[in-house]
């Protein structure tokens, strides 16, 4: 199987302070992974480099055979091929939902407006609030909001998708519908790269998992092996608090 | 019935302290009423410190016994909820109306019952009034400045032409609300820059300049009508076809020369004046320093060096220098570093001066509208594969923008009430002309009126201008 992400011998600092050492990881084509680990362990740092919202110093990143430079015409083209969810939605408050879908594709991939509209209404649909289009992100809850968000990244038809926190963010009984969207998203083949805490999502959907710590990847293990037999201590550590 | 206590009105006898409380309050009113309108003073009999306060102290008590909470009465809560909810409200409550009532009869005496507006020399005002007469005689002057009265239609019709093009917004369909932003930022300015300068001014000059308006302005109006498929080719031939059609054809230039159509006559800038001139000025110093702020504060924000130091060198050394100065310069400094030959309009380096000048602070404001934005917004447009320039335009300014409409209203305001410093490069917009118009030997002793006169106009404008930023406000509400 063909290898969409490289991360070979990254390290990133912010300041003095490195968030990210020696970073080797391959992503291959329609896996999900789910990395976990304490806060403060580089997760969000490290899929926030795969789209250069974060520069790393040392070491590449391949993204879809496209290395990650300075050259910013090459990132807006990777940047439109990875969609992103974060933690706080980021939805464009002055725009109506409809609109946040439609905006990229009409704006960066120069799609007419219509198709445009056509292929957002389906994705919201498939998140299930394509009742809600005509609303503005303030009127929404943050479960539909954060769905919102997954329709708007599925509109640009990217190839990798990340998560970033997607549900912390969000009220208990909110989570799920959030969660049954990635699930459903999962289902249908898409590449995914999820910061989660919810194990449960892990163990239904996740491929493999990876377990960060201070700014190393600890673990690298498939999803029943990481759950059943974690390997390092730190990882058994994290597991009994968590589960 | 229950026992009356004064001090704490209860609903058990609503009536007896309503009926008691409203007796006191309306015969306080009516104390102040007489002296102030008919100047009796009915309790004159007791002695002076007592009577004068007197209506406050039975208001006061008058409305301690209406103050009755949950009284059912619909008019009286609402009294109670909003001008007497404590002893204090309730004092000051009182006050307000007092010194209203007392401040009416001589503002209304000097503005209308002993003003004079009749006739046209200052004779007829004797009265101790205002002598709106003067106001009268020197309206047009107020107005339009020193420009020449048989001319003073091209200002009227310039100004009409514009207000009507300002409109076309409102009439556009859906399919041409698009090209709006692209007409009223870049088409508009220029069609208004070209009225202003070339027809307001005149001379030789104006005609090419005359067919190029009319050609563009009849090109753009038909444009809203051509489909858009034909767009393109219809911009480049149709304004050309009408510009030489005007000029070879229909305002054949031999006309002119038969002395069957005459050129404009040539007014310099420094003949222009009064209010006209205050609107010109504001209006072109609006629509330069937007934009010219929007680009600064951009540049501060900048990754690059060269363009943020540069941003924040303009920015600081226009904030940091008064208006007057900058002025000053502007007339007198700045043509010394010119070519001899070269010459630049005293009105439109004031333009230039102004418009720089508020830029900065225009800056500043969009800057924290930049700064309250949150940092997921900037990633998100990222996220999607958006550049600097389409997360800007389409996510980030937007957002920004809305923020600071109040702030930019305030520079805008404070922008208006500005231009009267021209005087001191000798252009005179209404105030300047008011200063000429009170040291005028037949019309010395109005100072007032002018003064007055001024007043409410900009009021008046900046009270438009303040609704309209509050209408946009509201429009851009997108929260729940």
């Amino acid at each position: 199987m063909s290898k969409i992400i490289q991360i070979t011998e990254m390290n990133k600092w912010f300041g003095d302070f490195q968030v990210l050492k020696n970073i080797n990881l391959e992503v291959e084509k329609n896996k999900k992974i789910v990395v976990c680990g304490p806060s403060g362990s580089g997760k969000s740092t490290l899929i926030r480099c795969i789209n250069r919202l974060e520069e790393h110093q040392q070491g590449s990143i391949i993204v879809d055979g496209n290395e990650l430079t300075e050259d910013t015409k090459d990132i807006e083209k990777i940047r439109a091929e990875v969609g992103m969810v974060f933690q706080q939605f980021n939805l464009f408050p002055h725009l109506s939902i409809l609109d946040n879908c439609t905006l990229a594709p009409i704006w960066v991939k120069k799609m007419p407006k219509k198709e445009a509209e056509d292929l957002a209404l389906q994705h919201l649909e498939k998140v299930q609030i394509a009742d809600q289009a005509s609303k503005y992100p303030g009127q929404l809850s943050g479960g539909q909001q954060q769905r919102c968000a997954i329709a708007r990244a599925l509109c640009m038809e990217p190839k990798i998708m990340l998560f970033d926190e997607p549900t912390s963010a969000l009220d208990p009984e909110m989570i799920k519908e959030v969660l049954d969207a990635m699930v459903n998203l999962a289902k249908a083949g898409m590449t995914m790269i999820v910061v989660t805490h919810e194990m449960g999502f892990a163990k239904e959907v996740a491929d493999e998992v990876i377990f960060m710590d201070e700014g190393m990847i600890v673990e690298r293990a498939e999803t029943k092996e990481f759950f059943a037999n974690p390997k390092s201590d730190r990882t058994k550590l994290f597991l009994s608090q968590i589960l | 019935m229950s026992k009356l206590n004064f001090l704490q009105p209860d609903k058990n006898n609503l009536n007896t302290y309503l009926y008691t409380g409203v007796i006191l309050v309306a015969f306080s009113i009516f104390i102040v009423f007489l002296n102030s309108f008919f100047n009796k003073d009915i309790v004159s009999f007791l002695p002076g410190p007592i009577s004068f306060f007197l209506p406050l102290i039975l208001g006061f008590i008058g409305l301690h016994l209406i103050r009755i909470d949950y009284s059912g009465l619909k008019f009286l809560d609402k009294v109670n909820k909003n001008i007497n909810t404590n002893n204090f409200n309730a004092f000051l409550s009182l006050l307000i109306v007092f010194v209203v009532i007392k401040s009416l009869p001589p503002l209304l005496s000097w503005f209308i019952i002993d003003a004079n507006i009749a006739g046209d020399s200052k004779d007829v005002c004797t009265g101790s009034g205002a002598c709106w007469t003067y106001i009268k005689i020197w309206f047009n002057r107020f107005m339009y400045g020193m420009y020449p009265n048989p001319e003073q239609w091209r200002i009227n019709l310039s100004f009409i032409a514009l207000a009507f093009l300002g409109c076309v917004g409102f009439f556009a369909t859906e399919k041409f609300k698009k090209y709006l932003t692209l007409y009223y930022v870049v088409v508009y300015p220029i069609i208004a820059f070209f009225f202003i300068f070339f027809f307001i001014s005149g001379g030789p000059i104006f005609f090419d300049f005359s067919y190029g308006i009319i050609a563009a302005v009849i090109s753009i109006i038909l444009g809203f009508f051509i489909p858009s498929k034909f767009k393109m080719y219809y911009f480049i031939i149709v304004p050309i076809t009408l510009y030489i059609l005007l000029k070879y054809v229909f305002f054949y230039e031999e006309l002119i020369e038969l002395g069957k159509l005459e050129a404009l006559e040539w007014v310099e800038t420094g003949a222009w004046g009064g209010l006209s001139l205050t609107f010109i000025v504001s209006f072109f110093c609006l629509i330069f320093c937007f934009p010219i702020g929007l680009f600064l504060s951009l540049g501060r924000r900048s990754d690059f060096p060269i363009i943020k130091y540069i941003s924040i060198g303009m920015i600081e050394f226009w904030r940091g220098v008064p208006l007057i100065t900058v002025l000053f310069m502007s007339s007198v400094m700045f043509p010394m570093f010119l070519p001899e030959d070269m010459f630049i309009d005293k009105l439109v380096r004031v333009i230039i001066a102004i418009s720089l000048f508020e830029a900065a602070y225009v800056a500043e404001v969009i800057r924290g509208g930049l700064q309250a934005l949150p940092r997921g917004q900037y990633d998100a447009a990222k996220s999607l594969g958006m550049g600097y320039w389409k997360m800007h335009i389409l996510v980030i300014l937007p957002q920004a923008l809305k923020l600071v409409i109040p702030g930019i209203a305030n520079t805008f305001l404070a922008l208006v009430k500005d231009t009267p410093l021209i005087f001191v490069v000798g252009l005179l917009e209404i105030v300047g002309m008011l200063n000429l118009a009170k040291t005028n030997p037949e019309w010395l002793g109005f100072a007032m009126e002018g003064y007055v006169f001024a007043s409410v106009l900009f009021f008046i404008i900046c009270y438009a201008m303040s609704k309209y930023s509050y209408n946009l406000e509201q429009k851009y509400k997108t929260e729940r």
